[in-house]
């Protein structure tokens, strides 16, 4: 089964890489871009294959290892 | 006084704070490897350098947070041990949960790379002894993610318990409150992200780093 894991800065945290992100499209003549963040997607092939034993076990990972849950939230979506 | 200075894959400031201890006064450092899984005996320090550590893969420190051998660091930290985190290791630290808050990208984007003003808030601590109080030293700092961030709570008691070692004496990198190095509650662990081994030699352009590592060895008798 696979797991997608979507890590963002909490709301809240300074991000000027969205920042830069930002000025970036306007400067290219995008109009209309409000606030930009930018996060990092981590996709997990897991062979579990129960969802919800799966969905704990990424669960675990993120608390652990994939996401700072100082600075950062998480969102899973299993497929 | 016996100084361990860990080494894991992508670190490259283990031999410059190796030199530190050495132009100190102390007997050379003895580096650990991260496939180690304990120190050796008779350890008084533990040090985390700087470097990008894994690549910064992930995050800054994320990996080396999880290497077997700090899992061991962390266990004595709690019995006593003291640690001293620089750049990268402050990273480490605060990923390994041995410092409260977070490193993240600097707010201007840039990597800064020069030497900055900072004041050494405090000269009661088995750190700063060599200090004087309110002492501003000239240190270099080269990071990219030194921009110190954490909760409300956690900042409001790193200033009221004093645990604020190091303060930026000018804008570095958005830090809250400038704060450049932290220590723990017990005042053995000391995490920042200037590196003052980086001046502890005349050819460094300014030896005033030095006294962090004459402090430490003060206070190791």
């Amino acid at each position: 089964m696979k797991a997608v894991v979507t890590v963002m800065l909490k709301s809240g945290v300074l991000d000027p890489q969205g920042k830069a992100i930002e000025h970036a499209l306007g400067g290219l003549g995008f109009q209309g871009v409000g606030t930009v963040r930018q996060g990092k997607v981590i996709e997990l092939d897991l062979a579990e294959t129960d969802p919800a034993k799966a969905k704990e076990a990424v669960d675990e990972m993120c608390r652990k290892l994939l996401a700072n849950t100082v600075i950062e939230s998480y969102s899973i979506t299993l497929a | 006084m016996r100084a361990a200075i860990l080494v894991f894959p992508g670190t490259n400031r283990e031999k410059d704070l190796a030199d530190a201890f050495l132009r100190a006064g102390a007997t050379a450092p003895v580096f650990v490897h991260h496939k180690e899984t304990s120190l050796p005996d008779g350890i008084d320090i533990a040090c985390l350098p700087g470097g990008f550590s894994y690549g910064d893969y992930l995050r800054c420190g994320a990996m080396a947070a999880q290497a077997p051998i700090l899992k061991d660091v962390v266990a004595k930290a709690a019995r006593g041990l003291r640690v001293l985190a620089i750049c990268n290791g402050f990273q480490i630290a605060t990923e390994a949960g041995l410092l409260p808050g977070a490193l993240i990208r600097n707010a201007g984007l840039k990597f800064v790379c020069r030497s900055v003003a900072l004041t050494v808030e405090r000269a009661d601590t088995g750190f700063s002894s060599a200090y004087a109080k309110g002492q501003k030293v000239f240190w270099p700092v080269a990071h990219n993610e030194g921009n110190y961030v954490a909760s409300a709570e956690d900042i409001a008691r790193l200033e009221g318990e004093g645990r604020v070692l190091l303060r930026y004496g000018e804008p570095v990198n958005g830090s809250a409150n400038d704060i450049a190095g932290i220590m723990d509650p017990t005042g053995r662990i000391l995490g920042m992200m200037p590196h003052p081994e980086n001046a502890t030699d005349p050819l460094h352009g300014g030896t005033d780093g030095l006294g962090l590592f004459k402090s430490i060895l003060e206070s190791a008798a």
